[in-house]
């Protein structure tokens, strides 16, 4: 069992303050939102670890730290043992950086809508001056779209197609890990499969380990062996896929299976969750889930629970047995 | 026979030529259906082009005394001198120069100095605008501030300064020579602040877009994402404002050479020739006026109203 991907500790605070002049004149205090906190996990080569919570739970930052578009504030990301924050070496850097790539959430906003779709392609390749002589074409045949499509630019293509389009980029480099934020979100459901096996097939072909982001319980069931749910930035539960959707242990995740669509259920037979996700500039104290939990006692409100093991499942709750 | 042959009815599978695929683009759509557009632009294509080649098309050479005769001073357009016995198509000035040779001429230093001007404030203001969105911080503070002081000044008084300014430190022997290059200095300098404005609000959109975070994730400097990545993204309002720009900076010359600081008399540009004619407006000689005004009024109408079009065909909410 070995790590490829290790998080530890990690913590990312944003200073969202309005500008000094105004917190002088105004009397503001500095306004810091915490979007990851002490959030821990490893993903084992090969497989598929997904992130799942609401919007602003801090699943894109996390991804965003771990490729390093987005330096931690605290706790660190090692990829085969070298964290990209702190490694000087700039061969190493170089290492890690083309073992490592991205899949965006919006495939319209993800490529420049000023270059030929072959240029896109080879770009990652470009960079470091390597041959990318029949590369874009191959690489297109590879995610099924056609050799003939490297002259065309990114706006003759549909929206699955141009998911298609960074899947391929993504491979370019030849890496070992692709983070995938929300690959499948802003595509169509008839779409959103056809993606989502072909990121499967690639997986299985090319031996890739996905840290996959998303929303959606469906999406992830499919495609995860591992699971960590995320609330307010805190990482609340943590177990392989099968195990967390037989037996969810933390109330959170309990109600996000009860909150999710299901085809048996008609009408208004379904409970939606009670409450909003808290502001994460003035968390609550304790258990961040303790105003919406319906099991919360005393001691949640005070105390902030740690990660425990109980079975395969590590869940962050005072209660969960 | 009442079926047409097979080969009639089939679809062209050949890929159109890339004339025919422009022509059919929406930018040519939207032009072909701007009669405004194509008035002006037909306009501006036949000024520039009299204008380039006006040492062929000018019967004489204003800038060769040799060619001159003082005798033909004042000749109304269209009249036979009453001393020379020549005819002139719209008359000479005070000095017996062909007005429609001078204001050939004349447009050649006007939109020589308006293009130099607008590309160089076009250069400076897109590498400070793209500079200042990308970086941030400090760099875009201190970037955006002085671009804020220079607006509070007019653009023309902006202008005189630094003509002034380049007056005093060139050389008096070379000064005729220098008054091209310092007016386009002076126009270029005046007027970039509108570019790198604009180029910033822009690059401040285009930075966060997820295509950006691709180029850094790949080990992109910040130097090759802003030239390769943003600034391609940025261009077009870029070419709105160059074509108004243009109109403005054609203006701005025509300005400072009606004031007397711009291009010299033996060097006349559209504005100087106005100059020189309102002298002799209220003697009758009226030609040697409204002939060069009516240029620069129909040289920046056009250019200014083909900008117009340019903004709101480049303008996606209006398609």
């Amino acid at each position: 069992m070995s790590a490829l991907i290790s998080v530890r500790n990690l913590t990312r605070v944003f200073d969202v303050s309005k500008p000094w002049l105004n917190r002088v004149i105004e009397r503001l205090p500095k306004a810091l939102l915490t979007a990851v906190s002490d959030v821990s996990f490893e993903i084992e080569e090969k497989t598929v670890y997904a992130l799942v919570g609401e919007s602003g739970s801090g699943k894109s930052t996390i991804g965003k730290i771990v490729v390093g578009l987005v330096p931690p504030s605290n706790g660190a990301v090692e990829i085969s043992g070298i964290d990209l924050a702190t490694e000087r070496d700039d061969r190493k850097i170089e290492t890690v950086r083309s073992d490592i790539q991205m899949i965006f959430q919006d495939p319209y906003a993800s490529l420049n809508p000023r270059w030929r779709v072959r240029d896109i392609i080879a770009e990652p390749v470009a960079a470091k001056g390597g041959d990318t002589n029949g590369l874009a074409e191959r690489l297109l045949e590879q995610v099924g779209l056609s050799a003939a499509d490297a002259s065309k630019y990114p706006h003759e293509f549909s929206g699955g197609q141009r998911q298609r389009i960074c899947i391929a980029r993504a491979l370019a480099s030849g890496p070992k890990i692709i983070v995938c934020d929300e690959p499948t979100s802003a595509l169509d459901v008839s779409v959103q499969s056809q993606v989502l096996n072909l990121m499967s097939d690639l997986r299985e072909d090319l031996g890739l380990t996905y840290l996959f982001i998303s929303h959606d319980l469906t999406v992830v069931q499919h495609m995860a062996d591992r699971i960590g749910v995320l609330y307010l930035g805190r990482l609340v539960e943590e177990a392989p896929r099968d195990a967390l959707f037989a037996k969810p242990r933390h109330p959170y995740t309990q109600m996000l299976f009860d909150a999710a669509p299901r085809m048996d259920a008609f009408g208004r037979e379904v409970d939606p969750p009670k409450g909003e996700i808290p502001d994460a500039i003035n968390p609550p104290n304790g258990c961040a889930f303790h105003p919406r939990c319906p099991l919360a006692v005393d001691r949640c409100s005070k105390e902030r629970p740690e990660m425990r093991m109980i079975g395969e499942t590590r869940v962050a709750c005072h209660l969960a047995e | 026979m009442t079926d047409a042959p097979l080969s009639e009815t089939q679809i062209s599978t050949t890929a159109p030529s890339r004339m025919k695929r422009m022509w059919d683009s929406d930018f040519m759509w939207s032009f072909r259906h701007a009669p405004v557009a194509i008035v002006s632009a037909i306009i501006v294509v036949f000024l520039v082009l009299a204008a380039v080649f006006a040492p062929l098309i000018a019967p004489f050479d204003p800038f060769n005394p040799a060619t001159l005769n003082l005798l033909n001073g004042f000749t109304p357009p269209g009249e036979a001198n009453a001393f020379t016995g020549d005819t002139f198509f719209l008359g000479t000035d005070d000095q017996g120069r062909d007005v429609f040779s001078t204001i050939l001429y004349g447009m050649r230093i006007s939109l020589f100095v308006g293009f130099s001007a607008v590309l160089l404030a076009m250069l400076i203001g897109v590498t400070l605008g793209l500079i200042a969105g990308y970086l941030g911080g400090w760099t875009e503070t201190i970037i955006m501030r002085i671009a804020d002081i220079q607006l509070t000044f007019p653009s023309i008084l902006v202008a005189m300064l630094i003509f002034g300014i380049a007056k005093g430190v060139t050389p008096a022997e070379y000064r005729d020579q220098m008054a091209i290059w310092v007016l386009i200095l002076a126009i270029g300098l005046s007027d970039w602040v509108q570019f790198a404005r604009v180029v910033r609000g822009t690059t401040l959109v285009e930075k966060n877009k997820e295509y950006v975070q691709a180029a850094k994730l790949i080990g992109r400097s910040r130097f090759s994402i802003m030239l390769r990545h943003i600034l391609p993204n940025v261009l077009n309002p870029v070419l709105v404002i160059a074509t108004i720009s243009l109109a403005l900076a054609i203006i701005a010359e025509a300005t400072l050479s009606f004031l007397g600081v711009g291009a010299p008399p033996t060097k006349p540009s559209l504005g100087t020739l106005i100059r020189i004619g309102q002298e002799f407006m209220f003697s009758g000689e009226w030609w040697i006026l409204l002939f060069p005004a009516a240029t620069l009024l129909a040289l920046a109408l056009s250019i200014n109203l083909l900008g117009d079009w340019l903004r709101d065909a480049l303008n996606p909410r209006l398609r």
